[in-house]
């Protein structure tokens, strides 16, 4: 099948995907408790301007003809605005999309670069201090809560050695040296813990191809030891990572929460945990439409690389 | 060689001085403020950026004096149904326009016609607004309401420039001009907010610091690290469980001031079915009686807080210091109960899932267990809490009240027969009557007196129990210099340096 079907057949389905996951988050905000008109009223008991809240937001109207009222403007592009600062929505995600980019590209390349060769290496090595030591780092990154570990490194180079900001964000533009000292730490504390998944997939997707018929056999032909594992084994090692990183590439985009909020990142985890407590519907189903479209569009670039990567797909999908 | 190092040292003499670095003060807020518009702002943490950019009529002083800011002086007509206020002359707006009675009667009318306002009712009373001259506006009142004088220390008395309100309509929150000593530069939702000196402020040599970044970080650790590495030089409201740590740290320092408000738990007294439990007023003062406010301040907050047992803490000139915080009395307690027909009262307090006022309720429940009171904790998100406290649909619920100024703002709502915050549905005529004659009168002396009849009656009704009052604690960096704490919470830029 051709790729552009195969890419055309994906993209018809993300419409009612997209559709169902509209549907969810708003049934989802009907249910959280209490009156968004009166937690945006705050300490204002007078009724009436409660009420004067209901009408402004349409809270007064029945919820499919809300819905119906956001669907409609969101296909629109119209987002509407946030309830609580007035601010259009449309402007909250285009000012949060880059910073939650940027950590979540910063975050993956430092994942990468620490568990992909570990990976490897541990793989290679199965059974020696070098594979465990490797698993005992993977196993920490995993295991070690992001809001810990990101308070720890804030005490120590922020606090104590005083080489890093502890906490915000400058855009590259304003300032290149100051954005990467403010990103680092928060891309190093959710890179690690990316970094521990993608080592234990390389290493067993490795493992399974070492102990392949073509391995030994490239092996039997005298190929490089160094040839075998980069060439043979890691390329066909390669595929179920791609998919995998995918995947955790579209959780980083969908926005770190406790990252962003021990870091004072103003991403999309921290506009997501506002807008919740502060029952900005508007916001919170921005941002959660546009996560889980990020989400299904990295999965069908995941998918088209596997595609092309595969080529035995190419005659079944 | 010897060449190319004079060439070097010459060029580095010849490079012009740099100017004076500009003064940044980088303050940290616990959330990120809602709009930037006085009439339509609801959040706390938006008064502190405020402070900065819009001059309100007139502010308080730290011993809560109502002192004219944009206001030069002010007279009561007799009946206290209108007021004349003269205005400070050669102030202008952040956008060049000029400040005067015009714009004054437009932002006050803006406050009550604005959809969505939540300054209508602070200033309901205001019924119109003469220009009586350029310089002079006179509030005709629809009553006698002395703490108007109050509301008009917070966002109802702040200025906005009617070319900028009429230009950007609802959106002046994103860009607002007001008459404040720093104009509006810049917001990055949950980012920040910068704000720069204004050159031609009318005060402007008692501000000294060029710029200030106003830095959201929720996280109270994370906040604390940033004052402490020095990223920040302020950070507001610091939690009590912090002062340790800055306290122990040379560079940073922490000061705390009474909180205007006040913890409270309203009791149903005649709101709905559920209002039968604690109807008798027997039953209420047992409870009152078996609480240990100061214990119960010592145990959940190290004391760092204050016991309280009215509608203002014990540091306000208008507490009435004939009915101190009560010693515990368990045996009376007892005996009220039994008087009552109840020895083992049993009723249920809602607490919202936080970690203070769930704390306090559990150490509240080991006390009243003494007097053989049966109180059961029921966890409720808090604007359901809220909701159902005006429905009547409780016994009794854990709240706060954040504080007014003026004492009106902390007890009338609250405690008259038609108060809209009167969950309780408390009614006395006696408290009614002085809480109304205390809105008449301008003498303060006389009003504390009235304040104090009210205080002993309620002292005996026990329609609410007041609990403790909270200190605001500002946490700065040594390098700031001439720092005064309000009870607002509210940080002030008069005055205020960086070393």
């Amino acid at each position: 099948m051709a790729l552009w079907l195969y890419v055309a057949r994906r993209l018809a389905v993300l419409v009612p995907t997209l559709f169902f996951v509209s549907v969810l988050i708003f049934s989802l905000q009907q249910l959280l408790p209490g009156d968004a008109a009166v937690a945006l009223a705050g300490e204002e008991h007078d009724p009436a301007v409660v009420a004067a809240i209901r009408a402004r937001y349409h809270l007064d109207r029945p919820i499919p003809v809300q819905y119906g009222l956001w669907l409609g403007r969101v296909l629109r592009g119209d987002f509407g605005e946030s309830l609580r600062n007035r601010i259009p929505v449309r402007e909250l995600l285009a000012s949060k999309l880059p910073v939650t980019v940027e950590l979540a590209a910063c975050s993956m390349a430092i994942a990468l670069l620490i568990g992909i060769p570990a990976g490897i290496v541990s793989a290679v090595r199965k059974g020696t201090s070098v594979d465990v030591v490797a698993n005992l780092l993977a196993l920490s990154g995993l295991s070690v809560p992001h809001f810990w570990l990101g308070i720890m490194l804030i005490l120590l180079f922020a606090v104590r050695l005083g080489w890093l900001p502890a906490s915000g964000y400058v855009p590259p533009w304003e300032d290149l040296r100051q954005n990467l000292t403010t990103i680092l730490l928060p891309s190093f504390v959710l890179g690690t813990g990316v970094a521990g998944v993608m080592m234990r997939h390389t290493r067993s997707a490795m493992l399974q191809t070492l102990g392949a018929d073509y391995v030994r056999t490239a092996r039997a032909k005298s190929v490089p030891e160094r040839l075998v594992v980069l060439k043979h084994a890691l390329r066909n090692a390669l595929i179920p990572i791609i998919t995998l990183g995918a995947i955790e590439f579209g959780r980083l985009l969908s926005g770190a929460v406790l990252t962003e909020q021990v870091f004072a990142i103003p991403g999309f985890g921290k506009l997501l945990v506002d807008g919740v407590f502060n029952r900005d519907y508007a916001v919170v189903q921005a941002v959660v439409l546009v996560s889980a479209s990020l989400y299904v569009l990295l999965n069908l670039g995941a998918d088209v690389l596997y595609f092309l990567a595969n080529p035995r797909l190419r005659g079944s999908a | 060689m010897n060449a190319i190092l004079t060439a070097l040292i010459a060029l580095l003499l010849l490079l012009p001085c740099p100017a004076r670095a500009q003064s940044v003060l980088r303050i940290g807020l616990n959330d990120d403020p809602d709009a930037l518009d006085p009439t339509i702002s609801r959040a706390y943490t938006g008064r502190l950026v405020f402070a900065a950019l819009c001059d309100k009529l007139f502010d308080v002083t730290p011993d809560l004096k109502i002192v004219p800011q944009l206001a030069a002086s002010y007279e009561w007509a007799a009946d206290r149904k209108s007021i004349v206020i003269k205005l400070r002359p050669g102030v202008r707006f952040q956008d060049g326009e000029p400040f005067n009675a015009e714009a004054v009667r437009f932002n006050i009318e803006r406050h009550q016609n604005t959809p969505g306002s939540f300054r209508k009712s602070e200033i309901g009373e205001i019924q119109s607004v003469d220009v009586v001259n350029d310089l002079t506006v006179r509030f005709n009142l629809s009553q006698p309401l002395v703490p108007l004088l109050a509301a008009l220390t917070d966002r109802a008395g702040m200025m906005v420039s009617p070319k900028a309100a009429r230009a950007l309509g609802d959106k002046l929150g994103t860009q607002p001009v007001c008459a404040g000593p720093y104009r509006f530069v810049q917001r990055v939702a949950q980012g920040k907010i910068v704000v720069e000196r204004v050159a031609d402020y009318w005060d402007r040599a008692s501000f000294s610091i060029d710029r200030i970044e106003f830095v959201p970080i929720t996280d109270s650790s994370s906040r604390l690290a940033s004052l402490r590495s020095g990223d920040l030089q302020m950070i507001e409201r610091v939690s009590p469980t912090d002062l340790g740590e800055i306290r122990a740290d040379p560079k940073v320092k922490v000061v705390g001031v009474p909180e205007l408000g006040y913890q409270m738990i309203p009791l149903n007294i005649a709101n709905g079915a559920k209002s039968k439990t604690l109807a008798d007023v027997r039953l209420r003062q047992a409870i009152d009686l078996a609480i240990d406010r100061e214990t119960l301040v010592k145990t959940v907050f190290a004391g760092e807080y204050i016991a309280g047992n009215q509608f203002v803490s014990p540091a306000s000139p208008f507490y009435d210091a004939k009915v101190p915080v009560g010693k515990r009395d368990v045996a009376r307690a007892k005996q009220l109960l039994r008087e009552a027909g109840q020895p083992s009262l049993t009723f249920t307090l809602v607490v919202p899932p936080e970690r203070d006022r769930q704390e306090a309720a559990l150490i509240l429940q080991a006390m009243l267990a003494e007097a053989g009171i049966t109180m059961t904790i029921q966890s409720q998100e808090n604007v359901t809490m809220l909701q159902a406290g005006r429905r009547g649909d409780f016994e009794a619920y854990f709240t706060f009240w954040s504080g007014r100024p003026d004492p009106d703002g902390n007890v009338y709502s609250f405690t008259t027969c038609k108060g809209a915050q009167n969950d309780s549905h408390y009614c006395n005529a006696d408290v009614d009557a002085l809480l109304t004659k205390a809105r008449h009168v301008a003498d303060l002396g006389e009003r504390k007196k009235l304040y104090d009849q009210a205080t002993e009656i309620m002292q005996r009704d026990v329609p609410r129990l007041i609990l403790w009052h909270r200190r605001v604690f500002t946490g700065f960096s040594a390098k700031v210099q001439g720092f005064t704490p309000y009870p607002d919470g509210i940080i002030r830029f008069r005055g205020l340096r960086l070393n």
